[in-house]
């Protein structure tokens, strides 16, 4: 990894009418990085993202990528991303390699260039049988690896991806991070990914959290889950109400229920773990320890839960 | 945070698209309008829509109003519809072509496009050169076949003034009206998130644009109809065409002359394609959607 900066952003703000979708943000990615933007749908995080495609016009602050500013000068950042949506940005009544063509033709590249760089996408993505069908008779996970391969056809120094794993199963998924990693690996690709998955933030060398507009945590999956500190035990209960209640008064805790499950957070899980089983054992139907999650830093640094506004 | 963050001079950018430098807009333009023209061959009911409706269309009011109308120069109903005909095709080409904007903008497919290193004004050209092609295409074939409807009763004999030797000439003032109305379309459809908008601006707009231009009926000498038609800009375009292709010449007298026709049809199609380049080129959160 380098330490030279592929994308600076700096104060930020952009609103809907009265809507502030983004309070201000600033942080850096450097160059072969994979950097996640992590956050609930409403966060803000596809606001940031069509900032940084030059989709729409910044209000105020400033974003560059490779030093390319993105309001004045988007003709340049265009030529430095690839950029693939949410919903896949293809002809569904062209083939797979008709859509790549046209791709090609619109960065600028034709002839024998462009069928040589389509073939070797088409190969790399698994494509090659599938190059003559029609798009829109391909499967989601199908789609989103033409769209993946579309996006790099003019190997970008940055690659942009929102949400790129809505709709596909686990094994695409999976597959999709595969490639990316490999991406970065071998060609020094810096990946900026917002999502809303925390297995797929897991993935990613350094995080942003946004909420509401803001950004509430910046860092490697690792030292974000350390932040919070300690140990996260996770009791399941036929009745989890009272056994909160019980747990509160006779261990001096402060158990969170979290709809059918108790979370408590504190130092020592392993004694507490041993305590606990032992003083309700007919009331706990499973009890697990972990390490604090993502989930866990989200809650801790927002006071919400991920997928809920309201407060836990 | 520092505002400014420093790029050292001497970067040395490993990957290649750099070299790729600025894509060409001819280029663009090609590839925007090739995809026009293979979605719609590959669209088998577009094209039956595309080429039926107008040949109904002439037969059946060309038989309808045949004995009530009295046209200029004593003409029959088909031969004064004739090139009215070919204006409509090419504005319902030219409508059905852009309409699409409205569907790539929905299906993401705009957003890909938007974000490519390509001037805006290729976008624009590529939709609008695509829409043109095809409704010239389409009139051409209309102007061609039209007549030998005769030969199977469908129509009275009519005389065209198409030739082997104005082809050129009518091929090229096709496919100015057809650009100017694309390029309407284009401006129409760009600022719309849904087809229901562009439904019902072509029934209350675009409709009333071609019926009253002289395609269907020719304009009354007074009164408040005769006004609207001289003020329409299509009514140039439709009057270019029917001089153009009507051989009798006392039929065409009471029309404005071709140098004006064509002045107003070109005028028009630049008043249209700078508004269509300049929303186009406007970034906005619209460009988002």
């Amino acid at each position: 990894m380098s330490d030279r900066i592929a994308v600076s952003v700096c104060n930020l703000r952009h609103r809907y009418g009265d809507h502030e979708a983004l309070c201000g943000i600033g942080f850096t990615v450097s160059t072969g990085e994979i950097f996640g933007l992590l956050g609930p749908n409403g966060g803000g995080k596809t606001t940031l993202f069509r900032l940084l495609a030059t989709l729409l016009p910044v209000q105020s602050g400033t974003a560059t990528l490779l030093g390319k500013n993105v309001a004045t000068e988007s003709r340049s950042v265009r030529q430095l991303i690839g950029v693939t949506f949410q919903s896949p940005s293809l002809d569904g009544k062209l083939t797979v390699a008709e859509n790549l063509l046209h791709q090609a033709h619109l960065y600028g590249m034709s002839g024998q260039t462009a069928k040589s760089r389509i073939d070797e996408l088409l190969d790399r993505l698994g494509l090659k049988d599938r190059a003559r069908d029609l798009v829109q008779s391909l499967s989601g996970g199908l789609k989103r690896r033409v769209e993946v391969a579309k996006s790099l056809l003019h190997q970008p120094c940055i690659l942009l991806l929102d949400e790129p794993s809505t709709g596909l199963d686990p094994g695409a998924r999976h597959d999709l991070w595969e490639y990316l990693s490999r991406l970065r690996r071998d060609e020094g690709t810096t990946i900026l990914v917002t999502t809303h998955l925390m297995e797929e933030a897991d993935r990613c060398d350094r995080l942003g959290i946004l909420h509401r507009g803001e950004l509430v945590a910046i860092g490697k999956p690792d030292e974000l889950r350390l932040s919070v500190g300690g140990d996260c035990l996770t009791i399941q209960s036929l009745d989890p109400k009272s056994l909160a209640e019980k747990l509160a008064n006779r261990f001096q805790l402060t158990p969170r229920q979290i709809g059918e499950s108790i979370r408590i957070e504190g130092n020592a899980g392993h004694e507490l773990l041993r305590d606990i089983v032992t003083a309700f054992p007919n009331e706990i139907t499973a009890i697990s320890l972990a390490k604090p999650t993502l989930e866990d830093v989200f809650i801790s640094r927002t006071g919400h839960r991920f997928w809920e506004n309201e407060p836990v | 945070m520092s505002k400014a963050i420093a790029i050292p001079e001497s970067i040395h950018y490993s990957n290649a698209d750099i070299a790729h430098g600025e894509p060409s807009i001819s280029l663009a333009v090609y590839t925007l309008a090739l995809r026009e023209l293979v979605r719609f061959f590959r669209q088998r009911t577009r094209i039956i829509g595309a080429l039926g409706q107008p040949f109904i269309f002439w037969i059946l009011f060309g038989a309808g109003l045949q004995g009530s109308f009295r046209g200029p120069a004593g003409i029959s109903y088909q031969e004064y519809f004739f090139p009215g005909v070919a204006v409509m095709i090419v504005m319902f080409t030219a409508i059905f072509s852009t309409i699409s904007i409205i569907e790539d903008r929905r299906e993401g497919f705009l957003q890909g496009v938007l974000v490519a290193p390509v001037s805006r004004t290729a976008i624009v050209l590529g939709k609008v050169f695509g829409g043109t092609i095809l409704a010239v295409m389409q009139a051409v074939l209309f102007l061609a076949i039209g007549p030998l409807l005769a030969f199977v009763g469908l129509s009275p004999p009519i005389s065209t003034g198409l030739t082997w030797f104005n082809f050129p000439v009518v091929l090229a003032y096709l496919a100015l009206v057809a650009f100017a109305l694309t390029s309407l379309g284009y401006l129409i459809a760009w600022p719309m998130d849904s087809t229901h908008g562009f439904h019902a601006i072509m029934s209350v707009f675009l409709m009333p644009m071609w019926l009253l231009s002289g395609s269907f009926f020719p304009a009354p000498e007074s009164g408040w109809l005769s006004w609207v038609i001289r003020l329409n800009p299509l009514t140039y375009g439709t009057a270019g065409l029917r001089r153009l292709v009507t051989p009798n010449i006392d039929a065409v007298a009471g029309l404005p002359s071709f140098p004006l026709c064509l002045a107003v049809t070109v005028a028009s199609a630049v008043a249209y394609i700078s508004i269509a380049i300049w929303m186009t080129g406007r970034q906005t959160a619209h460009n988002a959607r």
